[in-house]
C-alpha cells in the first residue's frame, strides 16, 4: 500500500465537487418538489376532498413502506416498460438514469414530508380556521395566509431533519452509476487506489455539512420553542 | 377618513321593520346529540342581547350557527334578509356583515396586530394596504391599543388581545357583533377593559349578541336576556324582570349559583 498523501485530494477536488454540486441539486430539487407536492398530499387529506384524500393516504403508504432503493430500481427497470407498453409502438421509453433519480426522488420526498404537515396541520388549533371564516375569508385564503404559515413555522425544524436524511440518502443514485459525491469518490478510487484519503475526505465533508444543518434545526427548535411559551 | 359604523342610522330606525337576525326552529345535532333542539329568536336592528345558561346548554352553538361557522340541520336562519343554506355566496355575504370575538381570542399568531386587522379587509373587500392601515389604526384607537399596532399577540396582555380581536372584527364594518364569553378567559383585572370597550360599542347603536356570565355588564347593557338551558330557550325578559322575578324554577336556579 501505497504511503497515505492527502495532496491526492487537491488534484481531485474539482471532480468532486462537481459531484457534491450533484449531491445538493438532487437534495434542493427534491426538497422543493416534495414540499409542494407533500403539500397537496397533505391538505388533500387534512380537508379530506373526496377521492384526491383517500389517494394520498394509500400514495403516502406505499411510498413509505418500501424502501428508497427498491423505489429507485422500479423506477429504472419498470417505469420504461409501463410506458413503453402506453405508447403507440410499445417499445420501452428509456428514461435515463439522471431523470429516475430526480422523478424518485421527488415523489419519494414527498410522502415523507407531507406526514410531517399533516401533523403540523393537525396540531394547528381549531380557532384559527373558525376566526378566519368568521371574518370571511374563504377556504383557499384561509389556508393561505392564515393555516400555512403558521405550519411552516412549527414543522421548520423537523423539516430540516428530513432534508438531512434526504441529502444523505441521495448518495444511493451510486447505484444508477450517477456521479453524486459518493458516485465520484469511488470512481476516482477505481483509477488511482487511494480509498483511504478519498473517503476520509468524503465523510467529513457529509459531516460538516450535516452538522452545520443540525445546529441550524437546533436553533430552530429554540425559536419555535420560545415562541409557545410566549403564546 | 370617512369610516362609520355600518348601523349609524340605528336611533332613527324603528324597530319594527324586518328583524336583523331570525331563527326558526334551529335545530343542532352532533352525531347522537341534540345540542339546539328548535330555537326561535327574534333579533332587531340595534338590539343588544345577552345569551347566558348553565355550560353545555348550547350557547355557543346558537351564536356559531348564526355566522354559519357551525351548520344547522334543521330550521331556518335569516340574517340581515340573507337565509343561510349551503350556498356559498350567500354565507360570505352574511360573514361579511358579521363579526365574531371568540373566548380565547384567537388572534392571528404570526402576524402583527395590524396585519391582524388589515388582512379581512384586503383580502375580503380588496381594500388597498393603505386604506386598510388607515382603518385599522381607527378602529385600534376605538379600542385604545393604536401604540400596540406593531407587535405580535403574544407580547400583549389577556386584555389588549381581546380588544385587538374586536378591533380586527370591527375593520369588517359589520352591522351585527357576536360576542362568545369575551372575557371568560382573561384575569379578573382585565375583564373591566373589555367590557369598557363592549358598552361603547353598545351605545354607538351596534347590534350586539353576547353569551356572557358578567350579569352587571348585562344588567347596563342589555335590551333582553336570553336564558338558555338543554338546547333551548327557556326564557327571555328585559334585564330588570329576569334578575328581580325570573319566570322558571331552572333560571332562579342558575341565577343563585352565579350571583
Ligand atoms: N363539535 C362538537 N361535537 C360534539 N358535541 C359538541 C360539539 N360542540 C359542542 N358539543 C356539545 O353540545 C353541547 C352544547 O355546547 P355549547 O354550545 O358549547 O354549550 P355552551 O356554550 O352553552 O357551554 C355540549 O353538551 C357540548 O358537549
Ligand atoms: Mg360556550
Amino acid at each position: 500500500m501505497q504511503a497515505i498523501d492527502f495532496t491526492i485530494v487537491l488534484q481531485a477536488w474539482p471532480y468532486l465537487c462537481s459531484g457534491l454540486a450533484f449531491s445538493l441539486a438532487l437534495t434542493a430539487t427534491a426538497f422543493t418538489a416534495g414540499i409542494l407536492l407533500g403539500t397537496g398530499l397533505a391538505l388533500a387529506q387534512h380537508l379530506e376532498i373526496p377521492v384526491l384524500g383517500h389517494a394520498a393516504r394509500i400514495y403516502i403508504a406505499t411510498m413509505r413502506s418500501i424502501p428508497l432503493i427498491l423505489v429507485l430500481f422500479w423506477f429504472f427497470f419498470l417505469a420504461p416498460v409501463i410506458l413503453g407498453s402506453l405508447s403507440p409502438d410499445g417499445r420501452p421509453v428509456s428514461i435515463g438514469p439522471t431523470s429516475t433519480a430526480f422523478i424518485t426522488f421527488c415523489l419519494f420526498e414527498a410522502a415523507y414530508y407531507s406526514e410531517i404537515i399533516r401533523v403540523g396541520l393537525r396540531a394547528l388549533s381549531r380557532g384559527q380556521v373558525e376566526a378566519s371564516q368568521s371574518l370571511g375569508l374563504t377556504t383557499p385564503q384561509t389556508y393561505r395566509y392564515v393555516v400555512l404559515p403558521q405550519v411552516a413555522r412549527t414543522v421548520a425544524p423537523i423539516v430540516l431533519s428530513q432534508t438531512i436524511i434526504l441529502f444523505q440518502d441521495t448518495s444511493l443514485v451510486y447505484v444508477l452509476s450517477l456521479t453524486d459525491l459518493v458516485g465520484a469518490t469511488s470512481k476516482l478510487v477505481q483509477l488511482n487506489g487511494r480509498f483511504v484519503e478519498l473517503y476520509v475526505t468524503v465523510a467529513l465533508v457529509y459531516l460538516t455539512i450535516c452538522s452545520l444543518a443540525s445546529h441550524c434545526v437546533a436553533i430552530l427548535k429554540r425559536r419555535t420553542a420560545g415562541h409557545a411559551a410566549q403564546r | 377618513m370617512d369610516i362609520q359604523i355600518a348601523d349609524a342610522e340605528k336611533s332613527t330606525t324603528p324597530r319594527s321593520e324586518e328583524p336583523i337576525i331570525r331563527l326558526e326552529s334551529v335545530c343542532k345535532i352532533y352525531g347522537e346529540f341534540q345540542a339546539l333542539s328548535g330555537v326561535d329568536l327574534v333579533i332587531s336592528k340595534g338590539e343588544k342581547v345577552i345569551i347566558c345558561g348553565p355550560s353545555g346548554s348550547g350557547k355557543s352553538t346558537l351564536i356559531r350557527c348564526i355566522n354559519h361557522i357551525e351548520r344547522h340541520n334543521r330550521g331556518r336562519i335569516v340574517v340581515n334578509g340573507m337565509e343561510l343554506t349551503n350556498n356559498g355566496k350567500d354565507i360570505a355575504a352574511v360573514r361579511r356583515d358579521t363579526g365574531m370575538v371568540f373566548q380565547n381570542f384567537n388572534l392571528f399568531p404570526h402576524l402583527t396586530i395590524l396585519d391582524n386587522c388589515c388582512l379581512a379587509p384586503m383580502r375580503v373587500k380588496g381594500i388597498g394596504r393603505e386604506k386598510a392601515r388607515e382603518l385599522a389604526i381607527h378602529f385600534l384607537h376605538r379600542v385604545r391599543i393604536a401604540d400596540q399596532a406593531g407587535k405580535y399577540p403574544s407580547q400583549l396582555s389577556g386584555g389588549q388581545q381581546q380588544r385587538a380581536a374586536i378591533a380586527r372584527a370591527l375593520c369588517m364594518q359589520p352591522r351585527i357583533m357576536l360576542f362568545d364569553e369575551p372575557t371568560s378567559a382573561l384575569d379578573p383585572e382585565m375583564v373591566k377593559e373589555v367590557l369598557e370597550t363592549m358598552k361603547s360599542l353598545a351605545s354607538d347603536g351596534m347590534t350586539m349578541l353576547c353569551v356572557t356570565h358578567e350579569m352587571g355588564f348585562a344588567r347596563e347593557v342589555a335590551d333582553r336576556i336570553v336564558f338558555m338551558d338543554r338546547g333551548a330557550i327557556v326564557e327571555q325578559s328585559d334585564p330588570a324582570t329576569f334578575f328581580s322575578a325570573p319566570s322558571t324554577d331552572r333560571a332562579r336556579d342558575f341565577l343563585r349559583m352565579i350571583l
